[in-house]
């Protein structure tokens, strides 16, 4: 149990209809920790992740950030996720608006900060991932490699306490994976608190606290990743491991 | 020929009626049609009931129903106003009801995670749906929303059945004259095309405007 823990999910239960994606969770993440969910695709951490801000709500248990319970939908709820931000496999940027308005435009009017404050902080963030030279264009005159990291820099203008990634590479062409997992090392090595549920399992063994591994909606395994990578547990993470790590 | 060159002012004044009433109640449309779709996708059961009771209603009741709703209905309920103002009403909350599902439909265009990224960064509903939903709906929006204007400037000619000055209603004095009838159609004609071809050359120029490749 970490010292300090930052997000807190007990006894977590969710369905989709007939299909029980989450069985009774138990995940605590501290402060500055990151901690990164592999599994097998419909093992639920997908859902996982975005449980923790509520885009998924759950039917039972409590998910506390910061010590504060899942509000229900609204303001507080509001209020809440700015302060998570949140990374999407399909990178999800404004399509209506240039890459500067889109790191803008919560920190505008969200937080209601000032318009040259934001611009500011802004542009130092796109210059941080690489793409200050990039402010003018429309997310659609990018590569998803350098859309997921305005992404990147649109949470981070929010100056959140925690950052869940929720694939962030899979939606990517090989050769730009690198790009982006080099801007999350940064953020890790800087000490953000990061949930990331991902396939890369270099980025696991390099960046993680944790390993935690899910099958079937549970949480098989939560072990640092160098035991976990050599040696695994249960059969059901040996399983996996051999699938993706040998071919 | 003479019918409209010798009867100018009259056709003027049936025309500006029939402008008149299709901006005031188009406004009002957009208005309220935009608003209602707010209600129809909000997180609020409530709101989604009153949505769809508006649309279900106002959708299904023929217009001159409604006409007469409003006319002799409110008026028993104290509400006096001018004729143009009911007319106006009548119109627009009526019309609202197709600009509600043409903006309803262009919601369901936008890609469900530009919500979610909108909500992810702490947007409340509001803000998600004006800063990021709508104006990305916007653009899918146009072409319907242009018919059911021109629509709209049709069915105003309802009024005139209603003692308010527009375009349709000037067949009457002019018969009356002893014009011949087809000549007085035509002309009449001539001035609906005026004002629902002006409605799809602003649509055309909005769809090139914000229709642009995403």
């Amino acid at each position: 149990m970490p010292a300090d823990p930052l997000i807190v999910l007990s006894g977590v239960n969710k369905h989709f209809g007939q299909l029980h994606v989450l069985k009774d969770i138990e995940l605590t993440v501290g402060r500055g920790e990151v901690v990164v969910v592999i599994g097998p695709s419909g093992s639920g951490k997908s859902t996982l992740c975005r449980a923790i801000n509520r885009l998924e709500p759950v039917q039972a248990g409590t998910i506390t950030v910061d010590g504060q319970p899942l509000p229900a939908e609204g303001r507080a709820l509001a209020r809440l996720r700015a302060d998570v931000g949140m990374v999407f496999q399909s990178f999800n940027l404004f399509a209506h608006r240039t890459v500067l308005d889109n790191v803008m435009l919560a920190p505008l009017k969200v937080r209601r900060r000032g318009k040259a404050e934001a611009e500011r902080k802004a542009r130092e963030l796109l210059d941080r991932v690489g793409l200050l030279a990039h402010a003018g264009k429309l997310p659609a005159q990018l590569s998803g490699g350098q859309q997921q990291r305005v992404a990147i820099a649109r949470a981070l203008a929010m100056d959140p306490k925690a950052m869940l990634f929720d694939e962030p590479t899979s939606a990517l062409d090989p050769e730009m994976i690198n790009e982006v997992l080099e801007v999350m090392q940064q953020l890790a090595e800087e000490g953000m608190t990061m949930v990331v549920v991902t396939h890369e399992m270099g980025f696991a063994r390099s960046a993680a606290d944790r390993v935690v591994f899910m099958a079937d909606g549970q949480i098989i395994e939560d072990r640092v990743p160098e035991d976990f990578f050599t040696d695994p547990r249960t059969d059901r993470a040996r399983d996996f491991l051999s699938k993706i790590l040998h071919h | 020929m003479s019918v409209l060159t010798d009867n100018f002012s009259l056709y003027g004044k049936g025309l500006w009626g029939t402008v008149q009433l299709t901006l005031l109640a188009g406004a009002l449309a957009l208005a309220v049609g935009v608003l209602i779709a707010g209600f129809r996708v909000s997180p609020v059961k409530a709101l989604r009931v009153f949505g769809t009771v508006w649309v279900t209603v106002l959708r299904n009741t023929p217009l001159t129903l409604l006409f007469f709703a409003v006319l002799l209905g409110l008026p028993r309920f104290g509400v006096v106003l001018p004729f143009m103002v009911f007319a106006v009403l009548a119109l627009g909350a009526y019309t609202s009801a197709f600009i509600c599902e043409a903006v309803r439909a262009g919601i369901n265009t936008v890609p469900l995670g530009q919500g979610e990224a909108a909500r992810s960064l702490g947007m409340t509903f509001g803000q998600t749906l004006s800063l990021v939903v709508l104006p990305q709906a916007a653009r899918s929006v146009i072409p319907p929303i242009g018919s059911t204007l021109i629509a709209l400037a049709k069915n105003s000619a309802i009024a005139g059945s209603f003692s308010v000055t527009e375009l349709l209603g000037t067949y009457k004095p002019l018969n009356e004259l002893g014009y011949g009838i087809v000549w007085t159609f035509v002309w009449i004609a001539v001035g609906y095309l005026i004002v629902t071809l002006s409605i799809a050359g602003i649509f055309g120029l909005l769809e090139r405007r914000f229709g642009v490749a995403r």
